[in-house]
């Protein structure tokens, strides 16, 4: 499938800004089921992009900004021709032993209650492929998609105790049963063609990997409740959300910020619309 | 935790009560000469001296958390020249080993692939820092600074008990207690031939100075970043900065852009080389670490990847402090060096594995446990001066999780003249010797801090649980 993408952070402050310097985590790698046709990052004010990569091998650019700026933008293109594997990571850069993937990190730390749950899910199954789906079914059943019940920094427990999240938790819970059941598992963030024909999209998605012996890492979409088709664009993958995140800044000055996101996604039938 | 029952090794009068070391005579000779009272108005000098200079630290946990004077004791504790030399040859080779294996860690992992230290103990441990992985750390060098812990068991008996290759604090006492001690007794260093200590801040800055990064050109501009007023060793921080006549920032000063860091002066940005952190992993960069801090620098960890600032020490040695990891490190000193270990560890068994787990279930009231994670002498059980409450709230937590625990048996630390209400009698006392591993060479001070318990028979000595410290000298034999 062919995939354009069109995705601008837009951030207003109060006040001018002094300075900024802000992480990126906005390209995707090819792998076997995404080749990158073209890809752009930039920025609508005088700053400087240095391109790079994260240990864990996802491609950075840390962006430069000196101020005074009050309005900035970031916005990202692409073109990405998509295959359909079966969900199985193919041909991706790894860094680390899948093993490194089961240590918890204070996003996806399950408490008590998601303790249990994962134990219910996993009840006497002994093949982790299997395994990884009832956990996957699990989820998507009984955690509601809501938008306004958590924000960025809410953990798989906080989400989990309410029974409502958006993607970033059903993955965070999904990543904390699994690697608390012993299964490598990691977060992904990314873009997704929605099946109902909709382009304009309110967050970029997300989702989990699990290792699997024989298999190696595979995706599973627990707020879809299926696993990552041609219809996924893989962007980073890191422990947790904060890892992956798309950006994470810091900046002097600018007092009150407020943040907009613009996000069109659309397959090729669909690119007259966009 | 008091001691085995056994007679501890005296460092004043050897292994028999009525023995002598001859270390020791001129010192035994002056406390036979000062009567009581005298001794008590130089150690109420030495407390005024210090609240003075206002050395305070804060205990963690404590109800007023009101800082608190460490109490010093004026009977110095010596070192022979001969002893002080097979410390400095175990104190290199472990600092050496503890530098390969972090280099190795954290780029080809020959160690794991040899099996020396299994996989998970690396890669699930939180203090083995992702981001660290194929960052080439300026010159090699991780840990420029660490306060060893020694204790003594024996003539010749020396074990390390942690590496403490984050950062190690105490080093101000080292030289406040020297200073001091020159005022209350120069009648002693008259009659002695005392290593200096005051060569370390020279040492350090020449450590410092080693290790920066390759373009940095002519003199480098080195800081020291405190997490600021709050933080328990503030006053080490401001002293060293002043010692060492360097700036002491807070991460509000620096700023990082285009991968450099700069400090805001008066006279506009300052390119900043070095960076002496006294500051954890966690909090020295927002957009990599806890997005919550407001302690540290943004874009740090983006200007260390470009090699255009060197940390010392670096990130991701916390490690190498986990008490499992400790573990090992007879055996990691054969695997890089090919040498025996001339320190040797003190005795460990690893509740990960499961015999060493049933053995330390069964041993509990004989033995030390401690969290693989913790310091400070903070949540361990000391099994021989628990409670039997104590000890079975122990079992469970190790029961539950059992990879988080080390066990030690309770070790006959050394004893020292200290001089306490009743007069002048022995306490156990360990040793923090301060080395300093540069581009160029490994310098290590004569002496170190000795901490010393102040409680008759205690074996604690950590100054967060009522230790004192000493001046230790290092005397030619």
């Amino acid at each position: 499938m062919r995939i354009r993408i069109h995705h601008t952070t837009q951030y207003s402050y109060d006040r001018p800004i002094t300075s900024a310097v802000q992480v990126l985590r906005l390209t995707p790698r090819p792998n076997d089921a995404q080749h990158i046709a073209r890809w752009r990052v930039e920025t609508d004010i005088d700053g400087r992009l240095k391109a790079g990569e994260d240990s864990l091998g996802n491609l950075i650019h840390t962006l430069y900004i000196d101020g005074p700026v009050q309005r900035l933008r970031l916005m990202v293109s692409g073109e990405v021709e998509t295959a359909d594997t079966g969900g199985v990571l193919v041909g991706a850069v790894e860094r680390f032993a899948p093993h490194v993937f089961l240590r918890d990190t204070p996003l996806t730390l399950p408490d008590e209650s998601l303790r249990d749950y994962a134990r219910q899910v996993a009840g006497a199954t002994t093949d982790r492929l299997q395994l990884l789906h009832d956990l996957l079914g699990a989820v998507h059943r009984d955690m509601t998609f809501c938008t306004d019940a958590t924000e960025a920094g809410s953990s798989a427990a906080d989400a989990f105790a309410q029974r409502r999240g958006v993607c970033q938790d059903l993955a965070h819970i999904f990543i904390a049963a699994a690697r608390f059941l012993g299964v490598p598992a990691r977060y992904v963030s990314g873009h997704l063609v929605r099946d109902d024909g909709a382009i304009e999209q309110e967050a970029a998605h997300a989702w989990a990997e699990a290792h699997v012996e024989g298999l190696g890492w595979v995706g599973f979409d627990p707020a879809n409740g299926d696993c990552p088709s041609e219809r996924h664009v893989r962007v980073a993958a890191a422990l947790d959300y904060l890892g992956a995140a798309p950006v994470r800044g810091s900046r002097f000055g600018g007092g009150r910020e407020e943040m907009e996101v613009f996000l069109s996604v659309a397959a090729e039938h669909n690119w007259r619309n966009q | 935790m008091t001691g085995t029952g056994a007679t501890p090794f005296d460092e004043m009068h050897g292994d028999t009560p009525d023995g002598m070391r001859g270390l020791y005579g001129k010192v035994k000779l002056w406390l036979e000469q000062t009567p009581p009272e005298t001794l008590a108005a130089r150690r109420a000098q030495a407390e005024l001296f210090f609240r003075r200079i206002g050395i305070t630290f804060a205990v963690y946990g404590e109800a007023d958390a009101a800082e608190r004077l460490i109490p010093f004791d004026i009977i110095p504790r010596i070192i022979s020249r001969s002893e002080w030399g097979l410390l400095e040859r175990g104190l290199k080779q472990r600092v050496q080993t503890l530098n390969a294996f972090l280099t190795d860690i954290y780029s080809g992992q020959e160690c794991l692939k040899a099996g020396v230290v299994p996989h998970d103990l690396i890669f699930s441990n939180p203090q083995y820092r992702l981001e660290m992985a194929g960052l080439a750390v300026p010159h090699g060098v991780f840990v420029h600074i660490s306060g060893v812990d020694i204790v003594r068991t024996g003539e010749r008996e020396f074990h390390v008990l942690e590496d403490n290759a984050r950062t190690p604090s105490g080093v101000s006492y080292m030289l406040e207690n020297r200073e001091v001690m020159m005022r209350l007794a120069p009648e002693l260093f008259a009659s002695h031939h005392v290593a200096p200590v005051e060569t370390y801040t020279d040492a350090l800055l020449a450590t410092l100075r080693s290790v920066a990064p390759r373009g940095a050109d002519g003199e480098p501009t080195i800081v020291l970043l405190t997490p600021g007023r709050y933080n328990s060793a503030f006053y080490e921080h401001s002293f060293l900065a002043d010692k060492l006549g360097i700036e002491l920032v807070e991460g509000s000063d620096l700023f990082v852009r285009d991968d450099r860091v700069y400090m805001r002066t008066t006279d506009g940005p300052q390119r900043v080389d070095v960076i002496y952190r006294r500051l954890d992993d966690d909090f020295i960069d927002p957009l990599v670490f806890n997005p919550g801090s407001m302690l540290g620098v943004a874009g740090l960890m983006s200007a260390y990847a470009a090699g255009n600032v060197t940390l010392a020490n670096a990130v991701g040695t916390g490690i190498s402090d986990d008490k499992a990891v400790y573990s090992y490190m007879p055996d990691l000193v054969r695997f890089y060096t090919g040498d025996e270990p001339i320190l040797q560890n003190v005795e460990t068994w690893r509740c990960r594995e499961a015999p060493s787990l049933s053995y330390v279930l069964d041993h509990l009231p004989d033995l030390v446990v401690k969290e693989v994670g913790g310091s400070g002498g903070y949540g361990m059980l000391i099994g021989p001066t628990a409670s039997r409450a104590e000890i079975e709230a122990f079992r469970a937590k190790l029961i539950h999780a059992p990879d988080q625990f080390i066990a030690q048996p309770t070790l006959a630390l050394s004893t020292c003249p200290t001089f306490v209400a009743q007069g002048v009698a022995p306490r156990h006392v360990d040793l923090r010797p301060f080395v300093l591993t540069g581009a160029d060479q490994v310098r290590i001070t004569p002496g170190g801090l000795s901490r010393v318990a102040l409680r008759e028979g205690s074996l604690v000595v950590n100054s967060s649980q009522g230790g004192g410290t000493k001046d230790t000298w290092v005397l030619d034999d």
